[in-house]
């Protein structure tokens, strides 16, 4: 086992835990928080393993930087001493909720036991949205880093209309009306 | 070589752990984060199978980064999400005095 | 390899912990007391003798380890442990990649002087110093009292605003350099370029006078993107939370913040904390902004090859080295001076006068910068085709 294994199976472990003190912590929303902090930068970390650095940077900035530290600015905004810690009166959520847990575990399971196959069989670049992209924008040149410009411009802009509504319909949703 | 079957292991755990959060938890902040850590498991999946899979076809010499791709959306779609979500707890919390999901039923049949 | 980078390790660590972080103490009260016109601290003495009052910050940590460690009633208990550590450690690690020299050839081998030469570590910096707001969020949070809730609640307002102007301020230098890579932005700084080069593109160069060619600039940042780097400084100044952005600990309003509630040593992490940062920041300055380990007028190339026909090619690079080590840490030590002297001069922003700036100012300005470098950068490559 080369130390970047073992380094994998440390971090998934702290992965893990984080997200089952995360689950299982009813009293303290704030440690729950710091729990997902736990899982969001070791998925960073494991991100580094897989040879994905710039997925690695972003996740620790995007992900740890700034979500975790927005739900806990809010849960001090405000002011949430401690959990409202009410058990689920539904049973039928309870039973949802171990049904679609046995439901992936089953997908899992079955993927795994096929084998994965040696090169990918979905269509590529987004499905149709390349030929679509291709016709509207010239294709960039193929170095990596301008794949996300080249191949994936449509969804890249796509997705900058999605931030800026997110802005605005944030700040609309959250202002307090001015009269 | 971090063999790709334990990421993806990890991957079903860490969403089985997230949904089983988002649908049994009831404080709305929680919840948000459940949602969160299902998004990190589909995209620890995806970096895994663009490990898995570094070129498109045999043969090709250009590596493909479509599953990274995918996880820089999965990424925009949920700081929106955030964004979004967190303005409605505000506002939620501001006119209910709540965190609990129980308590906002007004639309509930 | 392993044993090159715990020496290097072992280095910085010595600069900072060692040297700098001590020293910023008496720096900071030595540089008031000269701007306020005051004589400063004097009085910390071993039989008589008081150095300039460089025994300052023995005593100061003398008395921050020998003081009572109190934990507030009511307070999480872990939290209230962990957060000193998440302030002083992001700021700590964030100068692994920061190159303090270049890379040289000597003998067989190949040495670069940087701790972890990333491609990404830009992207790295910015990673780290998005996790420090940890230690400032907890702090607030755990110590259960409301001015500290306050304090950190306009900490992490503060610095998760910044953190935005701060990678947009960058971006322009990473479009210039092309390349995420601070030992290459570094290196590329090593030369000059002509001031009035860019008239070339116009066909002008026939009318040029000859003494045109001589008007040349270093090639630093602070040359090639000036609205950046003072967006640059001024994000990351926030960020640290320091004078004249100190509104998390404002202690004319809210006692004094986020670490109101902490004593002893584990306040005197979080003041550690502070004063690495401001090496930190001085690193990345220098690296990005002020050509980094380079000697303005004199790239690495001329000195090896003026004295390696005297003293042997080796020895050059030695000397080399030497010169480029020393070189970085001046321009820190400029950096620092200048952090302190803006901590001096400017009083404290009002917190809608803090958030205006970062938002209705920087961020506007930012992506105009961002724009406009890159319409320029193209012109520039289609007239030069």
């Amino acid at each position: 086992m080369t130390i970047e294994v073992a380094l994998f199976y440390v971090f998934a472990l702290v992965a893990v835990l984080g997200a089952l003190g995360l689950l299982l912590n009813f009293r303290n929303l704030v440690a729950g928080a710091i729990c997902l902090v736990a899982t969001m930068v070791s998925l960073g970390a494991i991100y580094v393993l897989l040879g994905a650095y710039f997925l690695a940077a972003v996740q620790i900035m995007v992900y740890a930087g700034a979500i975790v530290v927005v739900f806990l600015f809010v849960i001090m905004l405000l002011n949430i001493r401690t959990d409202v810690f009410t058990p689920s009166q539904q049973l039928l959520f309870k039973i949802f909720g171990i049904l679609i847990a046995g439901f992936v575990l089953f997908q899992f399971l079955t993927a795994i036991a096929g084998g994965l196959p040696a090169f990918p069989t979905t269509p590529d670049g987004f499905g149709g949205y390349r030929d679509i992209a291709g016709a509207l924008f010239a294709r960039g040149d193929a170095r990596e880093g301008t794949q996300v410009v080249g191949d994936f411009i449509l969804p890249f802009e796509i997705a900058s209309l999605l931030l800026l509504a997110a802005i605005v319909g944030s700040v609309v949703l959250a202002k307090r009306r001015l009269e | 070589m971090i063999p790709v079957e334990h990421v993806l292991g990890l991957s079903a755990i860490l969403f089985l752990i997230g949904t089983v959060g988002a649908l049994t938890r009831r404080n709305i902040i929680v919840l948000l984060m459940c949602i969160e850590l299902m998004l990190n498991a589909a995209s620890l999946a995806f970096v895994g199978f663009n490990r898995l899979w570094p070129v498109k076809e045999a043969g090709a010499t250009v590596s493909a980064l479509n599953g990274q791709v995918f996880v820089l959306m999965v990424i925009v779609v949920a700081t929106a999400e955030v964004a979004v979500g967190l303005g409605i707890v505000i506002s939620l919390f501001r006119n209910r005095d709540s965190m609990n999901v129980e308590d906002v039923s007004l639309l509930k049949w | 390899m392993l044993t090159g980078v715990i020496v290097k390790i072992a280095f910085v660590f010595a600069m900072i912990m060692g040297l700098f972080a001590p020293l910023m103490t008496w720096v900071e009260r030595k540089q008031s007391a000269v701007m306020q016109d005051r004589i400063g601290a004097n009085r910390a003495d071993i039989a008589g003798i008081t150095l300039l009052g460089l025994l300052h910050p023995l005593t100061d940590v003398i008395k921050l380890i020998t003081k009572e460690d109190v934990v507030p009633l009511g307070a999480n208990r872990l939290l209230h442990l962990i957060s000193p550590l998440l302030a002083v450690v992001p700021a700590l690690i964030s100068f692994a990649v920061i190159p303090f020299g270049g890379t040289y050839q000597l003998g067989e081998g190949t040495y670069n002087l940087v701790v972890a030469d990333c491609d990404w570590g830009v992207l790295y910096l910015f990673a780290i110093g998005s996790i420090a707001a940890y230690g400032t969020i907890l702090s607030g949070w755990a110590s259960n009292n409301n001015w500290s809730l306050l304090g950190s609640l306009r900490g992490s307002a503060q610095m998760i605003s910044y953190e935005v102007c701060m990678g947009l301020s960058l971006v322009g230098v990473m479009m210039v350099f092309g390349t995420l890579k601070l030992s290459e932005m570094s290196h590329a700084q090593d030369t000059t370029f002509r001031l009035l080069g860019f008239l070339e593109l116009f066909g002008w160069v026939s009318v040029l006078p000859w003494w045109v060619d001589w008007i040349r600039v270093p090639n630093w940042g602070i040359f090639l993107q000036p609205l950046g780097c003072i967006m640059f400084l001024t994000a990351i100044m926030a960020e640290n939370k320091r004078p004249p952005f100190d509104q998390p600990e404002g202690e004319s309003e809210i006692i004094a913040g986020y670490f109101t509630e902490y004593s002893g040593m584990r306040f005197g992490l979080f003041y550690t904390a502070e004063f690495v940062e401001v090496v930190v920041i001085a690193g990345i300055m220098t690296a990005i902004f002020l050509g980094g380990w380079s000697i303005p007028y004199l790239s690495t190339q001329t000195i090896i090859d003026g004295v390696s026909s005297v003293i042997g090619t080796s020895i050059a690079t030695i000397l080399c080295i030497v010169l480029h080590v020393l070189t970085f840490w001046i321009k820190v030590c400029f950096m620092i001076w200048v952090q302190m002297g803006l901590r001096w001069l400017l009083p404290r922003f009002r917190y809608d006068q803090l958030m205006d700036l970062c938002w209705k100012n920087m961020l506007p300005l930012s992506l105009a910068n961002i724009v406009v470098t890159a319409l320029i950068l193209l012109w520039i490559d289609g007239m030069a085709r």
